[in-house]
């Protein structure tokens, strides 16, 4: 078992969050992709397809699909089935308005690969006060 | 991010609560984009219309509540005053005229009358469609716009020349209050040139074909880039490229193409690219359309149809003409539905041409105002879905887990009157 990886990058939304990452290299659908009842992704070939992010860190590339991204991941927040963080790597317009309504820490723009050091299953404490990730592998 | 004086005043609070929580939202959501300021709008399309599935989340039943949570991500309710920018309400929830035939309770359909009251008090136009460029929102080349709705924001970019990020619902809310939205992305010149060169080496003609090519450069290109087609040899219209940008904009990300001297901003490959080389190149084939093909009809096995969806994005009356003629002395098989969506302005022309009243007599329906993915309701007992749309059968399978058939309009039409699909791969 290895120790802990920190990954250095921007803050987005400040505070921290704690939680058990959930990876995809593939970008998320919000509206049409998202139950946002459970958190569940139900876009039909997406590799989490039935896997629910709430509680978890969302570690993916970004947002893509419908202008109802930030809508659904707002509804989320309000249902209590929200991730308790972002971890991204493509800036567009629906993961900027999606993390700003969601209310989670989110980073970016990090320092190494996250898809390179992040495995679902690894703890992740995310200071987006400080633009940090802090990554404990899961034991394996 | 630099506000200049008077949008420092609005975020202080000169202009009231609402609009102080208005700019604090485009402020935040600028800095996270990393936006140096805001830009000036006066054409905003955003989605207000609310019914319980909104309103219940947001601990107080008023409508004001609703705009304050969802169209605002406001700490608490405000009271919203009149919208400062020209605004249009997008597709909403429900058809004022068929919400029967959506299956609607009395409950629901007086909630979102009400909603569309408070849009309407408020100034927002009620134009009620995924398609605002139909029904007289026409913007400008270069004019900066803030548009929610993907299939439309491809749309004014491309064929228009309009500038508009991919925006959401908080962010047309807050530019409606504030007539400010942040300048970055594609209200930037330097964002909007060519990064993917398509050769295309296979007819694009029909809609269907349009609809494959559309898909299929999504998926190459996901969220970052834009696709500039060579080898178009047929000028497409309004519903060729409505298809193109709205299956585009579902498989990938796709906000802005350009088509040489057919779109907006290109007369040539080489000013498309702005004399840089292509990112990348591409090339589409038979091959490549098959492949299209079979992803959008991949969530279909049985072939008993139960709703033919006509419409997405919404029809043009072109297209409405085009399914009576098809229905002429035929009649919807009892076991399927025909359901055709278009704005409502456009369905009071239809009636006045008489066309809804032959899709009535052929036992199919021309409904408004919204579609089944955005207000998520089905005939009864519906199973299998086709469409003449990429973009609804992209979603539609997900959101209301039934299997869907692409396929071209005289398939569809056809799969409505026998009740069974037979539609047949390019």
């Amino acid at each position: 078992m290895s120790g802990p990886v920190v990954l250095t990058g921007r803050g987005l939304v400040g505070g921290i969050a704690e939680g058990e990452a959930l990876v995809t290299r593939e970008a998320v659908s919000g509206w049409g992709g998202v139950e946002p009842r459970r958190g569940r992704i139900i876009e039909s070939r997406h590799e989490l397809v039935g896997q629910s992010f709430a509680g978890k860190v969302l570690v993916f590339p970004g947002a893509k699909g419908s202008s109802g991204w930030s809508g659904m991941f707002h509804m989320s927040r309000l249902m209590g089935s929200a991730p308790a963080a972002m971890v991204f790597t493509t800036m567009n317009t629906k993961i900027a308005l999606g993390v700003v309504v969601t209310h989670v820490p989110a980073v970016t723009d990090l320092d190494r690969d996250p898809f390179a050091v992040i495995r679902t299953g690894d703890w992740l404490r995310v200071d987006a006060d400080r633009g940090q990730v802090i990554v404990t592998p899961r034991s394996r | 991010m630099r506000l200049t004086d008077g949008e420092r005043a609005m975020l202080d609070g000169a202009d009231g609560e609402a609009v102080a929580a208005a700019m604090d939202l485009l402020v935040r959501y600028g800095e996270v984009l990393g936006a140096e300021r805001l830009v000036d709008t006066d054409n905003v399309c955003g989605a207000n219309l609310f019914g319980s599935r909104h309103s219940l989340v947001c601990g107080s039943p008023t409508p004001d509540a609703a705009f304050s949570e969802h169209s605002l991500d406001a700490p608490r309710v405000l009271t919203i005053p009149p919208v400062r920018a020209q605004s249009y309400q997008l597709i909403g929830p429900m058809d004022t005229k068929h919400w029967q035939v959506q299956g609607l309770p009395q409950a629901e359909h007086d909630e979102i009358v009400a909603s569309e009251k408070y849009s309407a008090d408020h100034g927002i136009h009620l134009m009620n469609t995924c398609t605002p460029y139909q029904v007289g929102n026409v913007p400008v080349r270069g004019e900066h716009c803030a548009w929610m709705e993907s299939s439309a924001v491809v749309y004014v970019n491309s064929v228009l020349g309009a500038r508009t990020n991919v925006e959401g619902r908080e962010s047309t809310g807050a530019a409606m209050l504030t007539g400010k939205i942040p300048y970055w992305g594609l209200h930037l010149e330097e964002n909007r040139h060519g990064t993917h060169l398509v050769e295309v080496t296979t007819p694009v003609q029909s809609n269907r074909d349009w609809g494959l090519l559309g898909y299929w450069i999504g998926e190459q290109v996901q969220e970052e880039g834009i696709p500039v087609l060579d080898g178009i040899t047929t000028t497409p219209d309004l519903v060729r490229l409505k298809h193109f940008g709205a299956a585009a904009a579902s498989s990938g990300g796709v906000e802005l193409y350009h088509v040489p001297g057919i779109t907006a901003e290109a007369r040539s490959v080489e000013e498309a690219f702005a004399g840089a080389a292509p990112r990348v190149r591409l090339r589409y084939g038979p091959d490549e359309r098959r492949a299209a093909y079979e992803r959008l009809n991949g969530t279909a096995t049985d072939t008993s149809v139960d709703l033919v969806m006509i419409g997405c994005p919404h029809a043009t009356l072109g297209q409405i003409r085009d399914v009576v003629r098809l229905l002429e002395g035929r009649r919807v098989h009892p076991d399927s539905e025909l359901w055709v969506f278009t704005p409502r302005a456009l369905r009071h022309i239809a009636e006045q041409n008489g066309y809804a009243q032959a899709l009535e007599d052929a036992g199919a329906v021309l409904m408004s105002d919204t579609c089944p993915a955005i207000g998520q309701f089905l005939p009864k007992g519906t199973r299998v879905i086709a469409t003449d749309s990429a973009k609804q059968v992209h979603y539609l399978p997900a959101i209301m887990n039934v299997q869907g058939w692409f396929g071209t309009l005289a398939e569809c039409v056809d799969a409505a009157v026998t009740g069974t699909w037979q539609g047949v791969q390019p």
